[in-house]
């Protein structure tokens, strides 16, 4: 069993013009958004037409790429470095022109559009009044995540740019978003609210007619629960959007496909820690069983020493020394470097146990491992320094 | 001499709600808080409301069931016994199911909607239904009597993230919205005057980086607008602080960003006397190295100084690295108490 990764080679993916979806996916608080603003920026820098499409970005890190509102729109990124000689590990000649643009998404605007363009304006405007829809828009469970792929969709079919980066929503679960649009999509199209709303509709089926005797309990015992005045607004809800229904569930299945299409890859990102490295297995056995297209494994916060040859048995050993030179000021800084030196051996050996680990169950997922930090990103330069992990070794 | 209880910074709270940012170990501290409270000697219950059975995982027992469950005895405290520490995991149709039986003697219809499918979808077609049930069990657990005595010592619930935690609290107007009479919209300002009395507190999980930082100080103002009076915010706890950055300013390298150069002249003169004179570019590595604990050190100053600010008790858990089980727990408990918070 080997424990020795296949390098992820990130360049490579962004120089392969095929390339054309990048879906950044795991945890939270794993650092998502920052490596799809990496991504993006890097692709563009190399000639791509980049649009990074973010869920829900830092303000810091939104800033960094001169977001400042949150308007659903693909904004311009300036100051990205385009048209110059390929700096680190380029071709060597010139490179083409590349752009970036970046959006955040704002799911109840997402929504909205959806309904202003399927409907005409007066039945359009009374869906938006709706209160079931105006929870439905901005509350509901999946909501973003449909929205999310909805919005990668219409920048797909828009088709200005040859290479779209996207970040997934702080789920749950890393595997939310991927389920989390046929989910809502069925529960749109589905039988039960249809059935629910207008039972006598379907009363004459066969085969309904068993689940009919129960039904006028359960309608009453849901009646009971989330009240009449609920169950009116769905009411009116599900017959304005009548002319919808069948699209959402057609919508969210066009969206699952192109997310298997060649042309998308999955980058799924996780950070040398136990909980993140589990849920970033759970995502890669998810994407090799449904046939999504993975390229690989970012782990990112990587620890690294310059000193790692001073092992952390060493470290201390000597740090132990050094309290014989008691009141030196050289000999308290040693102690204080040495101490520091072992925590982090420590902590790069735990952390490389992780990463075996996680190797030892996927031998055949690549890996790239971006280094942690001092400060966080807040500019390009920060994106850039992230970016610098994407290159062959 | 009187035998007093040792004061701690949460006396008379009965329902603790941790919450935090994704990747800040919400989970862990949660269960640790558990230990920490039961180490009084009263069993505390821990639940979590996500369907993610972490707890199960971080006791490694198998998944809960919705049915409270001893997970663990708490370390005993001086002369008394450890209390024990139940653990639940409340999903939002198995509260349902109960709360129609506790109210209409409905078991049968329950059997019947979860058949249908119907209860999938009234927790999905009005969102803060679930949520009414599911703070509804927490405030219910919270409450119980038994004989007159409370049944838990304290209820310590495994929340939502930051970004979630005010809307999923703020139940009474959430379901306001949607069902505006009826026994949900009762239930909900029940459930709505535990949440909000001076017996619930919510604790905000985060580390010493910018993003979990910004969202704890955004969720404890939040707090304070939900709904009328607000909801009583509670401690801070920072996280996997490794022990550099425990020791705080008292490493010297930490204190003062001196320059490289020196640092690592001084370098040399130690390395030579620990025995490590051989390697040439050792000081200036490990000088390197100083340099970035020390730029470290310094935004981390700035955001534990923001977090200072928002005026409530802070306290500190160490990094455990290579996975937590329960010593790793007890150890969390033990700082927990030492600080205060139990």
């Amino acid at each position: 069993m080997s424990t020795t990764p296949v390098s992820l080679v990130v360049d490579q993916l962004i120089a392969d013009r095929r390339t054309r979806i990048i879906v950044c996916c795991g945890s939270g608080g794993v650092g998502k958004t920052t490596i799809a603003a990496a991504v993006g920026l890097r692709a563009a820098e190399r000639g791509r037409h980049v649009v990074v499409l973010t869920v829900d970005p830092a303000r810091r890190l939104a800033q960094s790429m001169g977001l400042t509102s949150l308007d659903n729109t693909p904004r311009p990124v300036t100051g990205v470095r385009t048209g110059g000689t390929g700096g680190t590990g380029g071709t060597g000649g010139t490179q083409p022109l590349g752009s970036m643009h970046a959006m955040m998404l704002d799911m109840k605007r997402t929504f909205d559009e959806i309904v202003e363009s399927h409907a005409d304006p007066d039945r359009a405007a009374q869906i938006l009044a709706n209160p079931f829809y105006q929870s439905l828009s901005s509350s509901f469970a999946g909501t973003q995540e449909y929205m999310a792929m909805e919005k990668l969709g219409q920048l797909r079919r828009a088709d200005e740019w040859d290479l779209i980066v996207v970040d997934t929503p702080p789920s749950r679960s890393a595997l939310d978003f991927l389920d989390a649009p046929q989910r809502l999509g069925r529960f749109l199209d589905g039988r039960l609210l249809r059935l629910l709303v207008a039972p006598a509709r379907l009363s004459g089926r066969t085969g309904l007619k068993v689940l009919n005797a129960s039904f006028g309990m359960v309608t009453g015992v849901v009646t009971k629960i989330i009240g009449s005045q609920l169950l009116r607004d769905v009411q009116t809800f599900v017959s304005a959007m009548d002319t919808m229904f069948g699209g959402f569930r057609e919508r969210a299945e066009y969206t699952y496909r192109l997310l298997r299409a060649p042309g998308t890859a999955f980058l799924v990102i996780a950070v040398p820690e136990p909980d993140a490295l589990r849920e970033a297995s759970y995502f890669t056995e998810r994407l090799e069983r449904d046939g999504m297209p993975l390229a690989g494994l970012i782990l990112n916060r990587v620890h690294r020493s310059p000193a790692a040859r001073l092992s952390a048995a060493r470290s201390l050993a000597a740090a132990e020394t050094l309290q014989g030179f008691k009141d030196s000021e050289s000999s308290a800084l040693g102690i204080a470097a040495l101490r520091l030196h072992a925590e982090r051996m420590r902590q790069a050996d735990s952390e490389r146990r992780l990463a075996r680990r996680f190797t030892a169950a996927h031998p055949l997922v690549p890996v790239a491992q971006v280094p942690a930090q001092p400060d966080d990103v807040h500019d390009l330069n920060g994106l850039r320094v992230i970016g610098a992990a994407f290159k062959a070794d | 001499m009187l035998v007093t209880v040792r004061d701690t910074d949460w006396d008379g709270v009965r329902l603790h709600v941790v919450t935090g940012k994704g990747g800040t170990g919400k989970t862990t501290v949660a269960a640790a808080l558990a230990l920490a409270l039961a180490s009084n000697g009263r069993p505390v219950l821990l639940m979590e409301v996500e369907g993610r059975q972490g707890i199960a995982q971080l006791f490694d027992v198998p998944p809960l069931p919705y049915e409270e469950r001893r997970v663990a005895v708490a370390p005993a405290d001086d002369s008394r016994p450890g209390g024990d520490v139940f653990a639940l995991a409340v999903d939002p149709q198995s509260a349902l199911i109960e709360y129609l039986q506790m109210f209409y003697n409905l078991r049968q219809a329950g059997r019947a909607l979860t058949r249908l499918g119907m209860l999938d979808f009234a927790t999905t077609i009005a969102p803060g239904l679930s949520d009414v049930l599911l703070t509804g069990k927490a405030a219910e657990a919270a409450r119980r009597k038994s004989g007159g005595n409370h049944v838990y010592g304290a209820v310590v619930m495994d929340a939502p993230p930051t970004g979630r935690i005010s809307r999923f609290l703020n139940v009474s107007s959430e379901v306001s919205g949607l069902a505006r009479v009826g026994p949900i919209r009762g239930h909900a300002d029940t459930v709505r005057s535990v949440i909000a009395s001076p017996q619930t507190v919510v604790h905000f999980v985060s580390l010493l980086e910018e993003m979990p930082v910004q969202e704890t100080l955004d969720g404890i103002a939040e707090l304070h607008e939900v709904g009328h009076g607000g909801i009583r915010p509670g401690s801070i706890v920072v996280n996997m602080m490794r022990e550099a950055e425990l020791a705080g300013t008292k490493a010297p390298g930490r204190a003062s960003l001196g320059s490289k150069t020196r640092d690592a002249h001084a370098l040399e003169i130690a390395l030579k006397a620990a025995g490590l004179g051989d390697d040439q570019g050792l000081a200036a590595d490990l000088a390197d190295e100083l340099a970035d604990e020390a730029r470290t050190a310094r935004a981390q100053r700035a955001l534990r100084r923001e977090l200072d600010g928002a005026g409530q008790p802070c306290y500190e858990l160490p990094l455990i690295t290579d996975g937590i089980d329960l010593a790793g727990l007890y150890r969390l408990a033990q700082a927990l108490r030492e600080q205060g918070a139990a």
